[in-house]
């Protein structure tokens, strides 16, 4: 017993000691199961990133098959241009001219949540304030200095940065929090679910698997927990005889 | 056995040694009958082995090793390919058990002594297969050509650079171009399959040594020069069991205790929060973006720590890149280095059991400290922790001599 205690310490240690450093992030609470939420993410996905960011490792067919999307509706709202269902979500925009207006180039977001965590995806989309200094207006807490426009921002409406004086004369003003100056279309509540669907959409295309992986893993431990059984019983039967 | 059936055996055991091997290495080969859970890690090592390579072919068969493509490839298999994503999670996760694995089996040899005379040259071929694996694993981890992947590798193998005289020359030829790139890709690729099999040459090589010096045992007594006669033979070891059925039927309970606790991993937390599969390696390799915080995965971290924890000299990080190899070239000199008059730690005295209390706490603190960036305070603890790693072998020889013993049994205890 005691060496089980052991190696399974070993074995853990690094895993307790990994803890996320990330606490200043708000919880995304997004369900993958939530089909409804994930066709209204794919919706959102569509019109307002879409034009900058691609999925370029999603088909069009896969998504629409997953959330529950038949075809018709998939043709008709979520494929523009003259991409096929079976089409990579790729979009058209070129890297030169993304280089000229955001001074990078848009990442693809299929690994965004992977990347960074949905509960990063979540805080970015409602972390925008105003900032003069920055060429679109705009700066974001959990991203400074990003190069990207707030495209959410009439929904959202503005914010500003709460800023506390710097401690000492001549040092950095600190930001301790964001305050909404100017209402959006959309009231905070209605917007944060918005941005929590996307941020369920872009868990799910992050790793499409999730869900059928955990189901099919109950069977097989199920499976294994029964096939120990036997084994058990049958290293007892064997060495009985053993003293 | 039916009259044909043994006459079909006998026609293939006058041209091959088929029922002589079986019998040598199996069903009459005697193993101490007190083999506890220690003794489980081996036969996983050949299973762990044996997941690699066959999902590592499967990998191959859809995963494209070009700079351009290799990082999409990855996600093909992951998203298109029937089962790819099992198979991928199957090899990612089985990379990770397949060092805890032989981790635990390494501990197991330094409890019972199982690297003293006469299994010196087993443990060495051991050594030379955990040698064998860092490279393999060093190499396959280019190959999904993530940002972790890439700047890991440059990391690595800027190591050959600080060879003085000839370093930049040599890192050049490894890399085959100045930087990592599409060549070092391929050639790294090409490597990565070649290497397991090598492995598996070197695993044939460890189990015909263990077959013929014997298993050591956790009273680290040898049950060869005890009385002879058991059940099944008058010559065999008293304290002998047949390998089979008795240790196929306990490794087997073992093998299944293992698949669960890969499955649970494989199937609901397949990046083990992001130290099985780094998160930045969610982002294809950038040459020009370094990022902000480069650390090997989880099993190369102890020695990544001692790396940077050796100050250059003369303007070289030379000094750290010895340090680190030497880290793990000092296990082959390791049967020399003990002069207990006992072979496992029951029978070994508080001296050697609190080094080895030290040794164990060093290893994992250096590996956290490989993950950690370095600052002055862990910079300093993983100069004393080097210490402390490098003491339990340089000091074996004075320690493990002063310390004292209990009295060993005659016959393998329960």
């Amino acid at each position: 017993m005691r060496k089980w205690i052991l190696a399974t310490l070993l074995f853990l240690t690094p895993a307790v000691l990994l803890a996320a450093e990330t606490a200043h992030l708000q919880h995304a609470n997004i369900d993958l199961r939530d089909q409804a939420s994930l066709q209204r993410g794919a919706k959102y996905f569509m019109n307002y990133c879409f034009g900058c960011h691609s999925l370029r490792y999603v088909r069009y067919n896969r998504l629409a098959k997953d959330l529950g999307i038949d075809e018709v509706t998939l043709r008709q709202n979520l494929i523009f241009g003259d991409a096929k269902p079976g089409d990579l979500i790729t979009n058209a925009m070129r890297e030169e001219d993304a280089l000229k207006w955001f001074g990078v180039v848009p990442p693809d977001l299929t690994l965004e949540t992977r990347l960074r965590s949905p509960d990063w995806v979540y805080t970015y989309l409602k972390s925008f304030y105003v900032d003069e200094k920055r060429p679109y207006g705009v700066n974001n807490l959990v991203f400074p200095l990003v190069g990207m426009p707030h495209v959410l921002g009439d929904l959202q409406g503005r914010q500003e940065a709460i800023v506390e004086p710097p401690a000492t004369p001549g040092a950095e003003p600190v930001i301790k929090g964001l305050r909404l100056v100017k209402a959006g279309e959309l009231s905070p509540k209605e917007y944060d679910a918005m941005v929590r669907d996307i941020t369920n959409f872009l868990t799910y295309v992050g790793e499409p698997i999730k869900l059928e992986r955990e189901r099919l893993g109950r069977y097989v431990l199920l499976f294994l927990g029964f096939l120990f059984i036997l084994t058990y019983l049958l290293k007892k039967e064997y060495w009985k005889d053993i003293h | 056995m039916s009259a044909e059936k043994t006459e079909n055996l006998s026609w293939i055991d006058k041209r091959f040694p088929l029922s002589e091997t079986w019998r040598k290495h199996v069903s009459e080969y005697y193993a101490p009958k007190n083999l506890n859970f220690w003794s489980f890690f081996g036969s996983l090592a050949i299973l762990t082995l044996l997941v690699q390579i066959v999902t590592g072919v499967w990998l191959a068969m859809s995963y494209k090793p070009d700079a351009n493509l290799a990082f999409a490839s990855v996600e093909y298999i992951m998203r298109d390919v029937e089962w790819g994503w099992l198979i991928r999670y199957m090899h990612s996760t089985g990379a990770s058990m397949f060092f805890i694995v032989i981790y635990l089996h390494m501990f197991r040899g330094l409890l019972w002594g199982s690297y003293r005379k006469p299994r010196e040259l087993l443990w060495m071929i051991g050594v030379t297969i955990y040698l064998f694996m860092m490279a393999t694993a060093f190499f396959g981890y280019l190959l999904p050509w993530g940002q972790m992947s890439y700047w890991g590798a440059q990391v690595i193998v800027n190591l050959f650079a600080a060879v003085p005289v000839i370093g930049d020359d040599l890192s050049v030829w490894v890399r085959g171009d100045y930087v990592i790139s599409d060549a070092t890709l391929n050639r790294f690729f090409a490597l990565h399959f070649l290497l397991p099999f090598l492995l598996a040459g070197l695993v044939f090589l460890h189990v015909v040594a263990l077959h013929h010096v014997g298993s050591s045992n956790p009273d680290g007594i040898e049950i060869k020069e005890g009385p002879k006669g058991n059940r099944w033979s008058p010559t065999a070891p008293a304290d002998g069991i047949p390998f089979h059925p008795y240790y196929t039927v306990k490794d087997l309970m073992g093998a299944v205790v293992f698949m669960a606790i890969f499955s649970y991993i494989m199937f609901f937390n397949p990046t083990f929060n992001g130290l099985f599969l780094e998160s930045p390696n969610f982002q294809p390799a950038n040459p020009m973006l370094t990022p902000p915080h480069i650390a090997p995965v989880w099993y190369f971290t102890p020695f990544y720590a001692m790396l940077r924890a050796v100050p250059p000299m003369y303007g070289s990080q030379f000094p750290g890149v010895v340090v680190m190899f030497a880290a793990i070239l000092i296990l082959y000199v390791l049967p020399w280095l003990d002069r207990s008059p006992v072979k496992s730690i029951r029978y070994k005295g508080p001296i050697f059991k609190a080094a080895t209390a030290i040794f164990v706490v060093s290893f994992i603190a250096l590996a956290w400290l490989g993950m950690k960036p370095a600052t002055p305070t862990y910079t300093l603890l993983a100069r004393l922790f080097t210490l402390s790693y490098f003491a339990y072998f340089i000091l074996m020889p004075i320690y493990s001599s002063l310390d004292k013993t209990k009295p060993v049994p005659q016959r393998v205890t329960s």
